[in-house]
């Protein structure tokens, strides 16, 4: 793999061509499906119309394209793009394809207090409105990630962060997690149900403003952060002694990512639900298009917004009027994807 | 070191295993006991003795006949099952995050299940177990097809591992659409994902047990290979291991193994998943022993989980699989922080 060296002062990265062009491509490709989703829906219009209805904004197609379809596709993409990142720096620590913010406590943590409070709500929980209705379910989730996240990380610190106690911490702790989620399901009414089933699956259904903002927010502050810390993990590929003996300040640096991890997976969480699969397979996915050996942290994130940009087009359309959890359709989307990579790179 | 100093070590290693499996049988030994006489009616051992052996229609024998003997034979059965297939599975990715359900064992039942509610109306609790277990044998030969494919010798463990996953999440995302659109379909799948030894009947223990003894006699022919496979690829070849034979025998061990116990009780991905890790501190890495004695303590965990399930929330009970997790992962957690978890 070629890789041209880019340096702005101290700071040097290797930049390999491969990537560039495939996270262009990439952004290119999650521009015209927002377009598209911008066109699509109860109200279809073209795309002059739709340029035109963005700046005018005394017509009723701007309200459709400024207050739903805009948000809601901002939402979707920022969301992937923020779970796929984490999925990548969880699996360069970790040093396994199969990590996933669900092993750091963060989406486990957050589906338990979610469906806690959907099913001890009860059904009442349905026709509360207004401040609670958008604020509460996120804000749940926001805690229980971050609170999952916690007891994952509290329980693995001994002495410092080993990445393979922090694993084997994580599958516990996620296991308890899942298992009280079922359980919850199993004691509530089957209506709040499937209405919690919906929320764990991932929903972008209804997602505004409030839900883009924060997780831009997080985005803005994080990637940068993580790009610096690429360093570190470049050099935690070759294991604990090896990076000990380069000098790298190892559980400062993995510290660090592991709490961008966290943090990104929960705010995309308390946004839209864990949807699944973004996680686990968008590092996966762009691993095997850029041909490295180790997720590439920038193209994980366009490949995790495509997908999921994707995946919503598909989730609002081809059931309509019934609308498909997100997270559905991005495992229908992207499994066989990954399969078929998987079956290629054999070959 | 000199061989005569070997010797004798090893000779000491294999005392020490046996000790441990003379004390884990005495540990499944005192479940089973537990198991058949602890419930919503306590069974004194005396009369439990009685019903086993010289029934007269008591009610007491019949609690034990008809319900906590099944019971505690599924538990016994599940869990050697799950134990065997999670170190088989773990051993053969290489990965401490694999389990059972990591071939689409899980989901492929799940799914089977699921269709069968809302395509054919099926609802017996054996009509369901027997689409269980086609769809978690359909689904597990395609992850290994899938993880094949490219020859060389067979599937590598990380192809394996990632096929399993891909798949396993593609059946989930099925099941959770018909699911989502169905109701009935909800109910069964809801109360099948928490996963229960409970109210099964003798029949099923029948009807899976086949399956597990098959799965078993293939997991221990597997073990020697296995070891060899753990060196490396590589090193398993020029030791004249078949690579690709190996890890097929590996597969279908851990698909009827995992196959049997998840159409039987659904979902208890957390014994396959952890068991090992509590067992390798005690047996090593060499997977003769490894196998074993993870069957061990998975039986003697699920019975111990289930009868904790039937006292904690008197008059209902708690599902095995809560009380699983509930239970066995503190303990899980303490074990990984207080020593070096044995690296695979």
């Amino acid at each position: 793999m070629t890789a041209l060296p880019l340096r702005i002062g101290a700071l040097s990265w290797r930049v390999r061509p491969r990537a560039v062009t495939l996270t262009v491509t990439g952004l290119v490709l999650l521009v015209l499906l927002m377009a598209l989703n911008m066109r699509i829906g109860d109200l279809e219009l073209t795309l002059p119309e739709v340029l035109t209805a963005t700046f005018d904004v005394d017509s009723a197609a701007h309200f459709v394209i400024m207050e739903l379809r805009l948000p809601r596709a901002l939402t979707g993409a920022l969301v992937g793009a923020a779970l796929a990142l984490s999925g990548a720096i969880i699996q360069s620590i970790a040093r396994n394809p199969l990590a996933s913010p669900e092993i750091l406590g963060v989406t486990t943590g957050a589906s338990v207090t979610v469906v806690a409070g959907l099913v001890a709500g009860g059904s009442a929980y349905g026709t509360v409105t207004g401040l609670l209705a958008t604020l509460g379910v996120p804000a749940l989730a926001l805690l229980g990630g971050l609170l999952g996240a916690a007891v994952v990380y509290g329980l693995a610190w001994r002495r410092g962060l080993d990445g393979y106690r922090l694993v084997l911490v994580g599958i516990g702790v996620a296991a308890v997690f899942t298992n009280v989620k079922f359980w919850l399901l199993t004691v509530g009414d089957v209506n709040d149900t499937a209405r919690a089933m919906v929320w764990i699956s991932g929903s972008l259904n209804g997602r505004g403003w409030e839900h883009v903002t924060p997780t831009a927010l997080a985005l803005a502050v994080l990637v940068p952060l993580t790009l610096l810390g690429t360093r570190s993990l470049d050099a935690l590929r070759f294991g604990d002694d090896t990076v000990t003996g380069l000098g790298v300040r190892m559980n400062p640096a993995r510290a660090l990512l592991v709490l961008a991890a966290v943090l990104l997976a929960a705010v995309a969480t308390a946004s839209a639900g864990p949807i699944a699969f973004v996680a686990l397979a968008s590092p996966q996915i762009a691993l095997r298009l850029v041909r490295s050996d180790r997720p590439p942290l920038l193209c994980s994130a366009v490949v995790g917004a495509v997908l999921t940009t994707a995946a919503d087009l598909i989730a609002r359309t081809v059931f309509s009027p019934i609308e498909l959890p997100v997270g559905i359709v991005t495992a229908v989307l992207g499994a066989p994807y990954l399969i078929h990579l998987i079956w290629r790179s054999r070959k | 070191m000199s061989a005569t100093a070997v010797a004798p070590r090893l000779h000491g290693l294999r005392r020490r295993r046996l000790t441990v499996l003379l004390a884990l049988l005495a540990c499944v030994a005192v479940a089973v006991v537990l198991s058949v006489t602890i419930g919503s009616k306590p069974v004194p051992l005396a009369d439990a003795w009685h019903a086993i052996t010289a029934p007269t229609g008591t009610e007491n024998d019949i609690v034990i006949r008809s319900l906590r003997l099944p019971r505690t034979a599924l538990g016994i059965l599940a869990g050697i099952a799950l134990g065997v297939a999670g170190a088989l599975m773990q051993g053969h990715t290489r990965n401490p995050l694999a389990d059972p359900g990591l071939l689409g064992v899980t989901q492929g039942a799940a799914f089977a299940m699921v269709s069968s509610i809302i395509l054919l109306g099926a609802s017996s609790l054996l009509v369901h177990i027997w689409y269980g277990l086609a769809g978690a044998l359909v689904a597990s030969v395609a992850v290994f097809a899938l993880g094949m494919v490219g020859g060389r010798g067979g599937p590598t463990p990380v192809t394996l591992a990632l096929a399993g996953t891909a798949v396993s999440a593609l059946l989930y995302a099925l099941t959770s659409t018909i699911v989502l659109l169905d109701e009935q379909a909800m109910d069964v799948f809801r109360f099948w994902q928490a996963g229960s030894i409970a109210s099964r009947g003798g029949e099923v223990v029948w009807q899976v047990l086949p399956f597990v003894l098959a799965g078993l006699v293939l997991a221990l022919v597997n073990a020697p290979g296995l070891n060899a496979l753990s060196l490396g690829e590589d090193v398993a070849r020029g030791l004249g291991q078949n690579v690709g034979r190996t890890r097929a025998v590996g597969v279908a061990a851990v698909t009827l193994l995992s196959g049997a116990a998840v159409a039987a009780c659904g979902s208890l991905a957390f014994i396959g998943l952890i068991v090992p890790h509590l067992v390798r501190p005690l047996s090593g890495t060499d997977h003769r022993w490894l196998l074993p004695f993870s069957g061990l303590v998975g039986a003697a965990l699920l019975l111990i989980a289930d009868v904790v399930g039937r006292v904690v929330a008197p008059p209902g009970e708690l599902e095995v699989g809560v009380v699983l997790a509930l239970l066995g992962a503190p303990f899980f957690v303490a074990l990984v922080r207080r020593r070096k978890p044995v690296r695979l």
